[in-house]
């Protein structure tokens, strides 16, 4: 039973990673990123600008890159390279390479959310391709994803929990993770927990406290909200591409007429088909970095509720877990003492995940109103960029028409 | 006084003022006002010079039609003023027009001055659209585009050196009841007909005008070349109109946001009314550049124009030919009668030849018969060269004059469809600051 249950599993999980067919071996779709040290600490203080806790030195800077595919007997997936760099005394070098799978992200991540139910881990990029988004195999999704893992890394490795955690150190280090894939809680208990942090209603929780109850319900608001925000900047994207469809044929159709017309009106003519063009690429440059900075910021988010979502609701059943207890001991009079060690173990446990909530909550908290902040404002000066890049086409074509921009009623100077 | 109001022309005699006529107060007033009316008619210069005019308004009348079935219409209002200032008229004539009336103008003068580049009336019904316009003739953005485009008409009318000296304009601008039967009385419409004739019949003209050809080939290919371009315009537009609105929806998610939030819902909240009003900013910017099409729009209708005079032309060539042909067929048969010689297959020649020969007097009979006809082939075939070679001369000196315009015109259009561009960006800058402004605040 056991070993037809793992083999679902191990097969779910097998589909997580992309298969590459006709790939090259080596993909490098970019270069690896700085390696540096101190271009390491430049790109974190670039990230975390406006993070309050930059107090905390950082010892421990991860980077994911240098996607390449992997051929097997059975399979093709992907590797991404994982580089750490660190000055903790509890790592056996200052720095260490490891390749990894997303699979072995994945594990990554339910270790770490074991270990630390009431804790918000951070998000993973999509198991399956959302359709319509991103085509399967190209390597705009394999980037894509790359940043994420690369993001995720990044969020633990400033986390002053779960950096420290051994599932984290193993990840990063071992060259072969498949010993510790094999160890901890079995599967059963894996298992139930899933079932039972994925039931909407919580048996045998009686009120939840203030402070929880605000908390989600500012979950579902957020879930809400975040999730209309990133349709509409899908929509906006893909507007944004139809337009550039469009006036690719524009330009060109002023140009066809300039062919047909004397000298003075040719000119004119072709000055607005290159203006037409010019601010047609910079359209297509603007649509594809709203896409490449501002949506993964969203989406990571949009997946965030679901971890949100999660988290309270294994909170509600620690809580759950020690309220049945509770009652049962005022309940029965037979063999109260274990029983009141049970319950005491319980009211421990309990407050050790409100407290790590709580103190994980308002990090989160920060920390996205920081990104979100920095993923707007650049957005809006990258709008703002894009306008005064196509003001400076059409005003040198007014200027090459010996006009003055600024005083557009007055008559050509000769 | 009685010299100058019996040369005027009758249509140009408002019956009212003919009793005062006798009475010395009125003397002078009057005798300046006919005088620069008949130095108006009568003098070369264009019409715009003495007289302003404007189509100013546009209002819905309904009312039975020809069929007695009722419909709805929209009339223009034209309005004239005198342009000297020392004549103290500061009240304007006006009268109501629809655009068939407009269309019966245009007709006439078609038909009258075939040698010309007539101006284009605005479009009947709105082409080249994008889904945000309505292509619906009473919609008001319509019938004000359209008001426009009709004033343009009537300005380019009466500043051309040739049509506004025309009688029958005069009367369209400022006699609102009498013109119909004014206009219909010059015989215009039995030109029309063969007008249309030669418009669609398809002739060989042996030594064709390189110019003309050459002419009505440009413009052909510039009729291609401008509906080309104003499809993919309104493509364009359509797809930008979209950008534009879909960001309006951030407006309202913003808002939803932040009210949940504590330190970032103010900044959430004023950068989605930015975000408003960047959507909304766009149906002015797409209302101006609609303005710019309708110039582009005239152009793409001159080319027309064009066309019917280069084909009026080879009409006009090919009569000429038809006619030295005629001539030439009639002066050999001459030769023929005269000599005996056959040089020429022909029925008669065989059928004398196998019944008999004619009579002496019936030769000299047909030669003499002969003889008339050749006269006047050979009157007609003047008539035709000095036709044809006015024509050209005619015609080509328009043409030169259009082309002129053209390029001043169209460079402009272009220049103005620039400026607005930079509007456009300018107005992009100040909202996406804005918008920054209020992110860094969140």
């Amino acid at each position: 039973m056991a070993a037809e249950l793992s083999g679902a599993v191990l097969d779910l999980e097998e589909d997580e990673d992309l298969e590459v067919f006709t790939k090259k071996p080596s993909l490098a779709v970019s270069g690896p990123l700085p390696t540096s040290p101190s271009s390491m600490t430049n790109q974190y203080h670039l990230e975390r600008e406006d993070q309050e806790e930059s107090q905390v030195e950082r010892d421990l800077f991860i980077s994911v890159d240098n996607p390449e595919s992997h051929v097997t007997a059975i399979e093709t997936f992907i590797m991404y390279r994982v580089l750490t760099r660190t000055t903790r005394g509890d790592f056996d070098s200052s720095e260490v390479e490891v390749r990894r799978r997303y699979q072995e992200f994945s594990w990554l991540r339910s270790r770490l959310e074991e270990s630390h139910p009431t804790l918000i881990i951070p998000p993973l990029p999509e198991k399956f391709v959302m359709k319509g988004m991103v085509e399967r195999f190209n390597d705009d999704f394999i980037e894509t994803r790359k940043k994420a893992l690369h993001r995720f890394l990044q969020k633990i490795s400033v986390h002053p929990v779960l950096s420290r955690s051994p599932h984290l150190k193993a990840f990063l280090t071992a060259q072969d993770l498949t010993p510790h894939k094999k160890q901890g809680p079995g599967l059963f208990s894996r298992m139930g927990e899933t079932v039972r942090s994925m039931a909407h209603s919580v048996r045998g929780l009686r009120s939840r406290a203030e402070e929880f109850a605000s908390i989600q319900d500012y979950v579902d608001q957020f879930s809400n909200s975040i999730s209309s925000v990133d349709k509409v900047t899908q929509r906006i994207i893909r507007e944004h591409r139809e337009y550039v469809d469009e006036l690719k044929q524009y330009g060109p159709a002023y140009s066809q007429w300039a062919e047909l017309e004397p000298g003075g009106l040719s000119e004119v003519l072709r000055g607005v088909s290159r203006s037409v063009e010019l601010c047609g690429q910079e359209t297509e440059q603007r649509a594809q970095e709203l896409s490449e900075t501002l949506l993964p910021v969203l989406h990571e988010y949009v997946l965030c509720s679901d971890t949100l979502k999660a988290v309270l609701r294994r909170r509600d059943n620690i809580q759950a877990d020690f309220e049945v207890k509770k009652d049962a001991l005022a309940a029965r009079k037979v063999d109260p003492e274990t029983l009141q060690e049970e319950v005491d173990l319980l009211a421990e446990h309990l407050e050790q995940a409100n407290v790590s909530l709580r103190g994980d909550w308002s990090r989160w908290r920060s920390g996205m109103s920081s990104d979100v902040r920095a993923a707007f404002v650049s957005t809006a000066e990258r709008n703002q960029q894009h306008y005064e890049k196509c003001l400076a086409v059409w005003e040198s074509f007014l200027l090459s028409q010996k006009m003055d921009p600024h005083r557009p009623d007055l008559e050509p100077t000769s | 006084l009685k010299i100058i109001w019996g040369s005027l022309p009758k249509a140009l005699r408002p019956p009212l003022w003919e009793p005062l006529l006798y009475m010395d107060a009125f003397c002078f007033v009057v005798c300046n006002l006919l005088a620069f009316v008949f130095q108006m008619v009568e003098k070369g210069t264009s019409l715009l010079k003495k007289l302003e005019m404007n189509v100013s308004e546009a209002e819905k009348r309904t009312g039975k039609n020809s069929v007695n079935m009722q419909e709805t219409y929209t009339v223009y209002l034209i309005e004239t003023r005198s342009a000297h200032t020392d004549l103290n008229t500061p009240v304007p004539d006006m009268l109501w027009r629809r655009y068939s009336e407009f269309e019966l103008l245009r007709t006439y003068l078609l038909v009258t001055y075939p040698f010309i580049i007539i101006p284009p009336l605005p479009e009947k019904r709105a082409e080249f659209v994008w889904h945000k316009l309505s292509a619906d003739n009473l919609d008001p953005d319509f019938v004000e585009r359209r008001r426009v485009g009709l004033e343009n008409f009537l300005l380019r009318v009466a500043s051309h050196p040739l049509l506004s000296n025309d009688k029958i304009f005069f009367l369209f601008l400022t006699d609102e009841k009498g013109w119909r039967d004014a206009v219909l009385e010059t015989g215009f419409q039995d030109k029309v007909d063969s007008r249309l004739k030669s418009l669609s019949a398809s002739f060989r003209v042996k030594n064709p005008d390189k110019r003309f050809t050459a002419l009505k080939q440009y413009s052909d290919e510039l009729n291609t070349a401008i509906s080309q371009l104003l499809r993919i315009r309104a493509r364009v537009a359509d797809r930008l109109y979209g950008v534009y609105k879909v960001h309006g929806n951030y407006g309202r998610v913003f808002s939803e946001w932040s009210a949940i939030e504590k330190e970032m819902g103010d900044g959430l909240q004023s950068a989605g009314h930015h975000m408003d009003t960047y959507a909304a900013s766009i149906d002015d910017i797409l209302e101006e550049e609609e303005h710019y099409a309708d110039q582009l729009k005239e152009y793409l209708f001159y080319t027309e124009a064009v066309r019917s005079v280069c084909r009026k032309h080879e009409l006009i060539q090919y009569e000429l030919e038809m006619a030295a042909q005629d001539l030439t067929y009639k002066k050999q048969q001459r030769e023929e009668l005269a000599t005996g010689t056959v040089r020429v297959f022909s029925l008669k020649g065989m059928t004398s030849k196998l019944f008999g020969q004619e009579s002496q007097e019936q030769r000299e009979q047909k030669l003499m018969a002969l003889e008339q006809d050749i006269k006047e082939g050979e009157e007609l075939l003047k008539e035709k060269n000095q036709e044809c070679h006015e024509f050209v001369q005619s015609a080509w000196k328009d043409i030169e004059r259009f082309k002129e315009q053209k390029d001043r015109d169209l460079r402009e259009a272009l220049i103005s469809y620039a400026i607005m561009q930079i509007s456009m960006c300018k107005k992009g800058i100040q909202v996406w600051s804005n918008a920054k402004e209020c992110f860094s605040k969140m």
